[in-house]
């Protein structure tokens, strides 16, 4: 692992912000710190950088512990939230910041600034201030700025946040595919998880200061490990009491869990089907998504979320259904287990996805 | 010409309005009074009245002085404003209290209490004069006071903005590599700068027309340490109001000039965060 965390904690004044975190990254990979909101995400990119200390917990890079070496010789670019571009001095000028620092001969910096700004598609604006650039533009002079001192690894703090949605998208492609023609090993922090999906090789996800799971998206999505990861990747309804499900009945009784669009098939009032184990439900709301239907459905007052194909025969709201519940998760403690209707007798099914 | 809002507030003409007519009478129509006044000696007594050897040292002293004054609250009214933002300790409410004493303070009562202090005889006097070193009676004693009655404005125009600088500027700067003295330098200082410009340009503006104070610490001898509001009193005593004006004029001018300049630097120095 290039990048390795080992059993990090920080508590700030009493509050734990990070509990034992642990997580490698492999060099050159992008990778997604996503998790709700003081999770503590910044926490964790800021002790990696060297601007927090952690109280406990071994940082490596490269196999180098630096817990004790100083942010600026860790190697590290970091791209703030707010960009935190210096506001008096230029573009150039700002890129050249960290080379200037250095001592870089004039020369050097000149052709290393202009080489960056190519890199940015910013030619020509090097005489511009902050305040005179958008706020695209803006996160491609931080980004470059992080870049000018050749780091190993590039840390970036939200880098989409303050920028407008339109934008945002365009912008996200554009990171995406300069870090991986760069091969700069990243990590980015985000809530966002379209954002991370659509951006990361990886995920790791946090919450309450500790990593729920670490994957890629299709991992996380296919096989959660924890109840949260059910609730925070992708979508779901919970299912409080799953043995009251015909199907289920073998469940202890009390136990809860979650139900996914897909895992639900749906069949209109007049069709054949073959399996026992069906039930009734009232469609409530249907949806237009692209490709498919939403359908919102209420089972025996449960409300449940289902896909249904545009191929289908056509449905109305207040339509009494037959659905099968095909799978489900059980949340048992802190574990997720994946649970498959009795309908297709027993033993594990590996193609669930398949309809 | 059309005159245009810059941020497109409604209501620009009344606000304009507003602005010119209380700036009359508050400012422009006291100076006018002073020009009108001064003007009854005509040009030769007012040549005259301003090129007395006596009223140029008055001017020297007076500008010399406040510029020192100014400047030693620049450096340390910046340190005390960085010390009260950026450190927690015991008492830290207590000094920023304190900071505002010098404007409670009636003058005279500051100037007799400097007076004490620094006197032959005084506490900080004393060992200084032992050292052979004249603190009242002196240019010094001026400066000292002028320093003192001016304290709030550096510190209290400096401390909102440090107080609002997002720590992510010298991160950025700690990330890139930059030294505590290279990150205030090339990232703080010029965040404060404009800060800094308005709280010289009031310390000195005030020092300049401070006159309870420094004639109790000052001595008050003539081309020595005689401060030009001095000099007007003096005449205003001997009921010659017209050459008072006329040297208050003459400070008036003189110091427009010098805002004037500090106004300019400072709005160069804040246009490349306007955009
Ligand atoms: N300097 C600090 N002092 C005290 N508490 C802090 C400090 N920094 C962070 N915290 C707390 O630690 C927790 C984690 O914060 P962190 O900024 O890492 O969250 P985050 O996941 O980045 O959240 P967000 O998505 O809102 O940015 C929060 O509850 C926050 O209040
Ligand atoms: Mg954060």
């Amino acid at each position: 692992m290039y990048v390795n965390l080992e059993h990090i904690s920080k508590r700030f004044d009493g509050f734990q912000a990070v509990r034992e975190v642990s997580f490698g990254i492999r060099r050159g990979r992008l990778a997604a710190l996503l998790g709700p909101s003081g999770s503590g995400k910044t926490t964790i990119l800021r002790m990696i950088a060297g601007l927090e200390d952690p109280d406990s917990g071994d940082i490596r890079i490269d196999g180098l512990r630096v817990n004790d070496i100083e942010p600026s010789r860790r190697g590290i670019g970091f791209v703030f939230q707010n960009y935190a571009l210096f506001r008096y001095m230029t573009v150039f000028d700002n890129i050249a910041f960290g080379l200037t620092i250095k001592k870089e001969k004039p020369g050097r910096i000149r052709e290393r600034v202009g080489e960056l700004l190519q890199l940015i598609g910013m030619s020509g604006l090097e005489k511009r201030y902050p305040a005179q650039l958008s706020g695209g533009q803006k996160q491609r002079v931080a980004f470059a700025r992080a870049l000018a001192p050749n780091p190993r690894l590039l840390l970036l703090d939200e880098p989409f946040a303050a920028i407008d949605a339109k934008v945002r998208r365009e912008l996200r492609a554009w990171l995406r595919e300069m870090i991986r023609s760069l091969g700069l090993t990243s990590i980015f922090v985000t809530h966002d998880q379209d954002e991370a999906i659509e951006v990361a090789d990886e995920i790791i996800v946090t919450n309450q200061g500790r990593v729920e799971q670490m994957g890629s998206s299709l991992e996380l999505y296919q096989s959660p490990a924890t109840p949260f990861v059910v609730e925070f990747i992708g979508a779901s309804t919970p299912v409080p009491e799953i043995s009251a499900l015909k199907g289920f009945d073998g469940t202890p009784p009390g136990a809860g869990g979650a139900v996914r669009p897909e895992f639900v098939s749906v069949y209109a009032p007049d069709e054949q089907v073959q399996y026992a184990h069906t039930e009734e439900a009232i469609v409530r709301s249907i949806a237009f998504r692209g490709d498919s239907l939403e359908l919102g459905l209420t089972l025996k007052g449960l409300p449940l979320t289902a896909a249904y194909s545009l191929a289908r025969a056509p449905l109305a709201v207040g339509d009494a259904v037959r659905l099968l519940i095909r799978h489900l998760y059980l949340f048992d403690g802190g574990q997720v287990r994946l649970l498959q209707n009795s309908a297709y007798g027993n033993g594990p099914s590996e193609n669930f996805y398949s309809i | 010409m059309r005159y245009r809002s810059r941020r497109g507030i409604p209501g620009f003409r009344l606000s304009l309005g507003l602005t010119v007519s209380f700036l009359s009478l508050m400012v422009l129509l006291p100076m006018l009074s002073i020009v009108i006044l001064s003007s009854g000696l005509g040009p030769r007594g007012f040549w005259e009245a301003v090129s007395d050897p006596r009223v140029l040292a008055g001017y020297r002293v007076s500008f010399l002085c406040s510029l020192i004054a100014a400047s030693l609250n620049s450096v340390f009214g910046l340190i005390l404003a960085w010390v009260l933002v950026r450190y927690r300790f015991p008492g830290r409410r207590f000094i920023d209290g304190l900071i505002e004493l010098p404007f409670a303070l009636p003058t005279a009562v500051t100037g007799i209490a400097l007076a004490t202090l620094y006197s032959d005889k005084g506490w900080f006097g004393k060992p200084l004069a032992a050292l052979g070193l004249r603190a009242a009676y002196s240019e010094t004693g001026i400066i000292l006071a002028l320093t003192f009655i001016t304290i709030p404005f550096v510190v209290r125009a400096v401390q909102p903005v440090l107080e609002q600088l997002d720590r992510s500027y010298e991160e950025a700067g700690r990330m890139l590599g930059a030294s505590p003295p290279q990150i205030f330098r090339r990232v703080i200082f010029p965040e404060i700068t404009p800060a800094l410009l308005t709280g010289f340009g009031l310390s000195f503006a005030r020092a300049l027309g401070e006159y309870g104070s420094v004639v109790f610490i000052a001595g008050n001898m003539p081309f020595r340490t005689e401060i030009a509001p001095l000099l007007i009193m003096i005449k205003l005593e001997q009921f010659n109001y017209m050459e008072a004006t006329a040297v208050a004029l003459v400070m008036l001018a003189a110091s427009f000039l010098i805002m004037f300049g500090i106004n300019c630097i400072q709005s160069r120095a804040s246009s490349f965060v306007r955009g």
